[in-house]
């Protein structure tokens, strides 16, 4: 037992943690917890906006799976981190977010930068605590961490009053704690499991469907084993994508409103899928009824509440999805199953796959978005880690950016969050300082979030912004476009401002390319820069995203390119 | 279908919050809540009764499973539970008539009547939803000036 003040032991309790780096702002609220920076070994990094520190959280703990933790003080700086949280809790990301609040005794009272954050942040966090009591800091923190980090992952959320900071207390760091109504591990489904390898045996049309939950839960070679075992075309949610290599002659990428032809096409055929980690979104399968009319499903997840939520489902197996998949190669290879050979299925499947890499039309400009993003491929290595904004370059890189390295794409793919791709990228790059980190980026989306270039500089995170500018708010104007008759309301984002001297101005590189050979080059100078980089890439503002499925249509009525 | 859930939880502020706050988000509604401190005064028993199809009480279920601070979530098998609210009603009386008609109706609910005056008498019903219905219907005609329930509280009888 040690006697010290709370903010003292938040910090202690989270280097306990392993925790190596904040990325927050300060305010007056959360004053004690920064002066203890100056004596832990805990490094600050300073953002420009509370959000951009959330998605830098984001962004580390999905690269690390281990919690990132961002910081902010009351008032707004809590409200200012609620869409990351948001954000994070969408794509069941792993964060600690620690807010400074009013001291207790103001608690209600509407004080200077009071706001009810815990009431407000309730319906998007995993949990989220309030300790009233210096000494309740040590467990508060531990029981966090395990929390945020354990079972399907999401944001924690700890908000601590000013006087809970300062006041001293004799503390306690636990090694043991007990949540009576949190129960994150179950054992492995055997009956269920089993019955799933003999449904996926009789299908004649079998597909696997790996979503997020397949990288979260790192099931890359368990996935892999049991595909090529039973000789089954992969299929991914966006968020899964490059759960399975994308080079793989087996993978058909994602499908989904933005899918591969290839993908929807094989997706609407099957008789029976494997859906390993998804929610099935509705952005994913299109029409819920349309989907499961047709389809047996077997449906893996951690998350006992996603069963039957959106799909109903055949078999339910309950449970980590890498623990039940290891299960399920073990029982296969018992089985001795059936081993790669070609049935009229895998032969459909390989020549659906040939026909859309022959017939799928392209922009036929020099900068069309599919040769931009295959020349970034081309020049980017392997292990390289992509991150997007949201909008159409996204779904560009859902559609031409392989993922050869499984659990190296992320994005914001629930919530949607514009702004998310260049902070997250920046904390991906702090979990992961050996290998290039790219943020595929559009004008809309990193204008949110544009002033982390700050933070990229000053505190030398030197990562890739790779923007596809058509100067428009692309995505709505390609829906405007559509569905509105070409009445274009709110999209036009005029030349404004200059990316390059945008860069230029905070001590960060900015590069034009208007050709694929100044791409290529810009690419290489980025690789080889120590300091980040943007490289603006002015394309055709009417490229639309195609293939397109609209909303609440079913995915084999794709719109194509004409 | 009308479901009753039984639902233990931490006995600490803000969870009722987040237990209603869930019903909200996931577009679900509560048609009666009760909470109360169990033997041991560190859970709470909420009872809550709402409506829906299976699927969807049945994703109530496992939404509030999921929430840490709940310890046990169960849905009660109706025909195997015994579950009762408690309503206040205050009625009109118009004439000597209606007095002595009110007390025959209560007789015959098993209710108490308390705070009789010259122009209005309280009753207290302890009875199912239905039952309580059933009498609130019976009272109309006399005229109901107010009425205060309490929601249902339930507990599964044991198995024989």
């Amino acid at each position: 037992m040690e006697s010290m003040s709370g903010a003292k032991a938040l910090m202690t309790a989270m280097e306990k943690e392993g925790v190596k780096q904040v990325f927050g702002l300060p305010g007056g609220a959360n004053l004690p917890m920064y002066d203890e920076f100056a004596r832990c070994n805990i490094r600050h990094i300073l953002v420009r906006h509370e959000q951009s520190a959330a998605h830098m959280a984001d962004g580390f703990g999905r690269v690390s799976r281990k919690p990132g933790v961002c910081f902010a003080t009351s008032g707004p700086g809590a409200t200012n981190i609620l869409t990351g949280i948001a954000t994070a809790q969408a794509d069941s990301a792993p964060m600690i977010a620690v807010t400074g609040q009013v001291p207790v005794a103001m608690i209600g009272r509407d004080a200077f930068q009071e706001s009810d954050i815990i009431g407000m942040a309730n319906p998007v966090v995993k949990y989220a605590f309030q300790p009233r009591d210096a000494s309740e800091i040590p467990e508060v923190v531990k029981k966090g961490f395990f929390i945020a980090e354990t079972g399907r992952p999401g944001p924690v959320l700890i908000d601590i009053p000013k006087d809970v900071q300062t006041n001293t207390a004799e503390m306690v760091f636990p090694d043991e704690f007990k949540i009576r109504g949190y129960h994150p591990w179950t054992d492995p489904d055997i009956v269920n499991i089993e019955r799933a390898i003999d449904m996926l045996m009789q299908a004649q049309k079998p597909v696997i469907l790996a979503g997020g939950g397949t990288i979260i839960s790192s099931a890359f070679a368990e996935l892999q084993a049991i595909a090529e075992l039973l000789m089954i075309p992969v299929v991914t949610t966006f968020k899964g994508k490059g759960a399975f290599p994308e080079n793989h002659p087996l993978s058909l990428g994602p499908i989904g409103m933005h899918g591969h032809a290839e993908a929807n096409k094989i997706m609407s055929e099957a008789d029976c899928v494997l859906a390993i980690g998804t929610r099935f979104s509705d952005r994913s399968v299109g029409t819920f009824e349309a989907f499961e009319k047709r389809l047996k499903i077997i449906h893996m997840d951690v998350d006992p509440a996603e069963i039957g939520k959106n799909q109903t489902t055949q078999i339910a197996v309950v449970g980590d999805v890498r623990a039940s998949l290891r299960v399920m190669v073990k029982m296969m290879m018992q089985k001795t199953v059936k081993k790669s050979e070609e049935t009229p299925w895998t032969k459909h499947v390989k020549e659906t796959k040939e026909y859309w890499k022959q017939n799928l039309k392209l922009h036929p400009g020099e900068m069309g978005a599919a040769k931009i993003l295959r020349k970034l491929r081309e020049l980017l290595p392997h292990d390289s880690i992509i991150t997007t904004e949201v909008g159409q370059h996204q779904m560009w890189a859902s559609l031409f950016y392989d993922v050869i390295q499984p659990g190296t794409f992320f994005s914001s793919t629930g919530l949607g969050t514009m702004g998310w791709g260049f902070p997250a990228a920046i904390g991906a790059k702090v979990a992961r300082p050996d290998v290039p980190v790219v943020d595929i980026a559009g004008d809309g989306s990193f204008n949110m979030t544009e002033n982390s270039l700050a933070t990229a500089v000053l505190e030398d995170i030197p990562v890739i912004v790779f923007l596809i500018n058509n100067f428009t708010l692309g995505m709505v104007a390609q829906w405007q476009r559509t569905f509105y008759d070409r009445r274009m309301i709110g999209v036009d984002q005029g030349k404004c401002p200059d990316y390059v001297k945008l860069a230029e101005s905070y001590g960060a590189q900015g590069i034009r390319a208007q050709s694929m050979d100044e791409l290529d080059k810009a690419i290489r100078t980025a690789l080889n820069s120590d300091v980040a980089t943007v490289i603006d890439i002015p394309i055709d503002p009417e490229e639309d995203v195609l293939p397109f499925v609209a909303p609440g249509t079913s995915l084999s009525d794709m719109i194509l390119p004409s | 279908m009308w479901a009753i859930l039984s639902i233990l939880v931490e006995n600490k502020p803000g969870i009722l919050f987040k237990v209603t706050h869930l019903f909200r988000s996931r577009n679900f509604n509560i048609d009666s809540i009760s909470v109360g401190v169990t033997e041991n005064p560190e859970y709470s028993r909420m009872t809550i009764t709402t409506y829906g199809d299976e699927k969807q009480v049945s994703q109530i279920v496992k939404q509030l499973d999921k929430m840490i601070d709940t310890v046990e979530v169960k849905q009660l098998d109706e025909p195997k539970t015994v579950y009762r609210e408690l309503s206040l009603f205050k009625i009109k009386v118009g004439n000597a008539n209606d007095s002595m008609e009110i007390n025959k109706l209560a007789n015959a609910y098993g209710a108490k009547v308390h705070d009789v005056r010259k122009d209005s008498i309280m009753v207290e019903l302890t009875a199912t939803p239905d039952q309580t219905r059933a009498f609130e219907e019976l009272a109309k005609p006399f005229g109901i000036i107010d009425v205060a329930r309490t929601g249902v509280a339930a507990l599964q009888r044991s198995a024989s």
